[in-house]
């Protein structure tokens, strides 16, 4: 950023100036600290009115760093000459932003600075939100939903004309999400209203820093511009111990319920441990059965998303008190607020990728000199594998990439109207702030124009709304919002976080009839609840809990006098296995001499394979084929994750039908696609079946009706603006939003397929639920690599998979056999004599 | 196609996958609650929703009449989303709205939403009609009563089995009285454990789901 109109008092200090002022060097030395020479860095840095990268690890003073810039300038003010706004900060989580302002007070009040911190998030009373657009703090630490907020309000250039300084907290969580576009987005406006100021990122390590440097700065056509990178000094290397049992292994499964005595004995050598697990049902499995090795009775708690926000914050408090020796926690914990106490991180299940490993480690011990302390429990074979590739990979600073994407084009519809709602814009001028945004630098104009289209009117091609248009052209040439009913909406629905639709789920007693009444436990999604049937028990909250029925927007539950739940959750991780792990777990796959060092039992599993089948080498992808019971499998290893396998197995499985070898169903997991049916598969053209063009016609054919591909577009479509969520005065249930965007989905693309919105939906869903963008890798990789293996029995690599199959008997996704099942059951219920 | 064949009130009445009732005896074709011109009143309010409902609902109608070759077509009622729906169909959706109507004799049941059809269809205007043992009306009446075919309810249910589930429009019948699927692109559903289905009914009554290909009768 240029810095030509900065105000005098604010010019380049004397080189000669000590970076650390008198109060501030007395403050340090006061605490008996010496400023970092990152802290140091960033001082240069921001004297000279430079944008800047922070790299370091957790326990660095990273946070201080970000601020004491902005510290030392605010400082130096005569307070009548302070520019109004001077600080924004903006973090991913509300508690953190909360955290952090407390942690601020101390510097400020110890060396009595004239300096007003305060935090801005949903939660901040309607007075003070009035007050503080008045009469604005030095600093606003808030989130970046309140960020566009404040840039939709028609006094939004006043209110950030003197702003100074950014800082973005935790910026490697949320780059390369839709998060970070609507950020970034508003980034560029705010580089409009106040052209001048710096910007601080803030980031945990990572494998490459250049798109967060990219981000941070405004981009310029045919060049790239970054802002300045400095590292922090590596923390101590962790200690990462690996649960072994040489007597016993799991084939399959994800509840590590074998390992739970060793879990219980590291709860018990550490003063605090954090229980990272994959998913929400994982951690109630978790903690019940922790609870039944718990003799001593010590305090752990469960933390996770969908527990009551007051039960969540009665945990996080204990926790801040010191009060437990464990929380059971889903990635609800991986980011946030610093827990001094915490000694021990135990990661239960696979660890899915090396950069996520590395953040939950850090969240143990945030001092650099000593090293965190970290177990990890895999759950099965497989996962044994994979533990030992991450471990080998954050020991040797190896991280996972991440695959950039384009910025997503319903994010700008939102930010288009949020513009829109501030003021009249130019569209030449806001297109030339939209590319100067890293993540929308390529985006071309006529792909700019339609988003205002649809903004505007819907953008339809065949038929037009310009009578109902939400904006529309001045003659001027100005784009302004149609009516100022319109903003109201846009500000109710701002943001892309879109839950699923949840429902409460009310505890009653066993002897009322269900369907008034009951303590709410918390929220679970409605698709898990709609698949139970009256009398099915899952664990919920800690408890076993039997399902008696949905009413409305609540599921009334009883408790259940089962010691174990019959419905399990399906719903798997939320994060597939990284590229860069599958790599690695590749790789230790096919050599033998790393097998070493694995517990007996899996080292075995390998060498029986080797013997029996065959272990495919780092770059091909084994296929087998066997007969088992009355049916036959193909069995393929692909090593990609469980998104990207489920599209590979609805795929496959339509080629299969095609070569009339009539598959019945098929089962994913994180390592391999296992297909059955009632004909041996193994005389298939291997290389025609995993073809690349798959993902042509068919995949086409697969999107018309698929429930994952319906959900995207849903998601699409409310961040959009084409649905609305929430109207002034009324709030839609999530069960309305869910069935009308299925309608709205097959309308749409029956009659205009190009549609703006279903090519955001494509994107999307490319790099999300279906991983598209990754098994088209895959596919790539493995041509001319596939080599087969007819068996006559089943291998033991394939064990694994076809143990899943037990869990999950259909096809991927909800099919017409369902229909069949039922009518059955009704016609078998009526000839019973 | 095979169809499912039910009986209601004695008369034999074929439920149609897409939707639709058909009475052989009386050659009747029957929907219900088409709601044309939803998208529309959605944009007014500013949701662009995509304004292609009519013209699907239209061409599926279209599709049925060439199957079934109807004499006698009756609409059960909010077939206009609102009493302005009608003012915006564009003149494509006008000219096939007026073909169909010419394929048969059509009887617009009024309904909630749209008391009063416009009158520029062709066809008849009526609060409810009674055929041999039938009698059609839009909003089914609070009494038992034998030989109603109602719409209104938008009627659909939730198949959960093996961890899936899957949610279609159907209709629902005791072999009295039926109520019949909404058939408009955009029209919205309840579930049929709902009150306002389980009270005309009681507890015995059966679902009848669309299928892609076939109905599938299913315990409510």
């Amino acid at each position: 950023m240029g810095h030509d109109k900065l105000p005098a008092m604010l010019a380049p200090a004397d080189p000669f100036e000590p970076l650390l002022p008198a109060p501030f060097a007395g403050w340090f030395s006061s605490r008996g600290w010496a400023p970092r020479p990152h802290q140091l860095a960033l001082l240069d840095h921001a004297r000279e009115g430079r944008s800047v990268l922070l790299v370091a690890p957790t326990g660095g003073g990273k946070t201080l760093a970000g601020f004491l810039p902005s510290l030392i300038e605010l400082s130096a003010l005569p307070a009548r000459r302070r520019p109004k706004l001077h600080t924004l900060y903006i973090s991913p989580l509300k508690a953190l932003a909360v955290d952090v302002s407390r942690n601020l007070e101390m510097p400020v009040a110890e060396m009595g600075l004239p300096i007003r911190v305060e935090t801005r998030t949903g939660d901040t009373p309607p007075g003070r939100r009035q007050r503080q657009r008045h009469v604005p703090p030095d600093m606003l630490l808030t989130t970046p939903e309140q960020l566009a907020l404040l840039l939709a309000s028609r006094d939004a250039n006043k209110f950030f004309d003197g702003l100074r300084a950014v800082v973005l907290d935790e910026l490697h969580a949320f780059h390369n999400t839709k998060r970070g576009d609507l950020l970034a987005l508003g980034l560029a406006r705010l580089a409009q209203f106040a052209p001048g100021h710096r910007r601080v990122g803030l980031s945990a390590t990572v494998a490459d820093p250049a798109p967060l440097q990219r981000y941070l700065v405004p981009q310029k056509a045919g060049e790239e511009v970054r802002a300045a990178l400095v590292r922090g000094a590596p923390g101590a290397a962790p200690e990462i111990a690996i649960t072994a049992s040489d007597a016993y292994v799991p084939w399959a499964g994800h509840l590590a319920i074998h390992a739970m005595p060793d879990v219980m004995n590291a709860i018990r050598a550490s003063k605090t441990a954090l229980i990272f697990v994959n998913t929400r049902s994982q951690a109630e499995r978790t903690f019940q059965h922790l609870w039944q090795l718990n003799e001593e009775n010590l305090p752990i708690a469960l933390h996770h998303g969908s527990l009551a926000p007051a039960q969540r914050r009665k945990v996080e408090a204990a926790m801040a008190r010191g009060d437990l020796r464990a929380v059971v926690c889903t990635s609800t914990l991986d980011l946030g607020i610093d827990w001094g106490a915490v000694d021990r991180v135990i990661c239960i299940g696979a660890p899915k990728g090396a950069a996520r490993l590395v953040q939950r480690i850090g969240r143990a011990n945030h001092r650099l000199d000593e090293p965190s302390q970290a177990l990890l429990v895999p759950a099965n074979r497989f996962e044994v594998l994979e533990c030992e590739a991450a471990r080998d990979a954050v020991l040797a600073g190896e991280l996972d990439g991440e695959q950039l994407r384009n910025g997503a084009l319903d994010v700008l519809a939102q930010h288009v109207m949020g513009v829109a709602c501030a003021a009249p814009f130019n569209a030449d001028a806001l297109y030339a702030e939209v590319i100067s945004a890293a993540a929308y630098r390529d985006l071309p104009r006529a792909d700019f124009d339609r988003v205002v289209e649809f903004v505007a009117t819907g953008g339809y091609a065949l038929k037009s709304y310009d009578r109902y248009a939400k904006l529309r052209k001045t003659p001027e040439g100005l784009w302004r919002l149609a009516h100022p009913r319109l903003a109201q909406t846009y500000r109710l629905n701002v943001g892309v976080i879109i839950e699923e639709p949840m429902l409460d789920i009310r505890l009653q007693s066993k002897g009322r009839p269900a369907g008034s009444g009951g303590r709410t436990l918390g929220q679970l999604e409605e698709y898990f609840l709609e698949q139970l049937v009256p009398g099915d028990t899952f664990v919920f909250a800690g408890q076993v809990l039997e399902f008696r029925g949905i009413r409305e927007t609540s599921a009334y539950v009883s408790k259940s006098n089962d010691a174990e739940a019959h419905v399990p959750s399906y719903m798997g991780g939320k994060f597939p296995l990284s590229t860069f792990l599958a790599g690695r777990v590749r790789e230790m796959l096919a050599n033998p001499d790393a097998w070493g060092k694995l517990p007996t039992p899996v080292g075995d599993w390998l060498r029986i394979q080797h013997w029996r089948s065959l272990i495919p080498n780092a770059g091909q992808l084994l296929v087998e084929t066997f007969p088992r019971g009355s049916r036959e499998f193909l069995v393929c290893y692909p090593f990609e994750g469980r998104l990207a396998h489920q599209t590979l197995g609805m795929l496959i499985t339509r080629r299969l039908e095609r070569l009339r070898l009539r598959p019945l169903g098929f089962t994913a997991n994180e390592y391999a696609l296992a297909i059955w049916g009632l004909r041996d598969m193994g005389g298939a053209d291997m290389d025609a079946l995993f073809d690349e063009d798959m993902l042509g016609d068919d995949l086409d054919a697969w999107l018309a009706d698929s429930a994952l591909y319906k959900r995207t577009f849903r998601n699409c479509a409310i961040i959009a603006g084409l649905i609305q969520r929430r109207q002034p005065g009324t709030e839609k249930t999530g069960r309305q939003v869910t069935f009308s965007s299925d309608l709205i989905y097959d309308v749409l693309r029956e009659h205009e397929p190009d549609h703006i919105l279903l090519q955001t939906t494509y994107q999307d869903a490319a790099t999300g639920l279906l991983d598209i963008a990754r098994l088209a890798q895959m596919l790539k990789r493995v041509k001319g690599r596939i080599v087969t293996r007819r068996l006559d029995r089943v291998s033991p690599l394939a064990v694994p998979a076809l143990l899943e199959i037990s869990k999950e008997m259909v096809a991927g996704e909800a099919h017409e056999d369902l229909l069949h099942e039922a009518e059955e059951e009704l016609v078998k219920e009526a000839m019973r004599v | 196609m095979s169809d499912v064949l039910i009986e209601v009130n004695g008369e034999t009445l074929l439920l149609d996958p897409a939707g639709a009732l058909y009475w052989p005896a009386e050659r009747t074709l029957v929907f219900a609650d088409l709601h044309f011109e939803k998208g529309s009143a959605y944009a007014r309010s500013g949701q662009m929703l995509p304004p292609y409902d009519t013209r699907s609902t239209l061409a599926r109608i279209d599709a049925l009449i060439a199957r079934h070759t109807p004499a006698r077509v009756i609409a059960l009622g909010d077939s206009f989303h609102d009493r302005n729906a009608a003012d915006r169909l564009d003149t494509q959706e006008r000219a096939i709205l007026s073909r169909l109507a010419g394929a048969a004799e059509w009887i617009w049941i009024a309904g909630n939403h749209d008391p009063a059809p416009p009158d520029w269809l062709g066809g008849r205007i009526a609060e409810e009609i009674a055929i041999g043992g039938l009698v059609f009306r839009h909003e089914p009446s609070a009494s038992r009563a034998a030989g109603e075919i109602a719409g209104h309810l938008h009627p659909c249910k939730t198949i959960a089995r093996r961890g899936r589930s899957l949610r279609r429009r159907c209709f629902v019948s005791d072999a009295t009285r039926l109520v019949m699927p909404a058939f408009g692109a955009y029209a919205g559903g309840l579930d049929v454990r709902d009150r306002a289905v389980r009270t005309l009914f009681g507890d015995m009554f059966l679902a009848y789901l669309l299928g892609a290909r076939r109905v599938y009768t299913v315990a409510a």
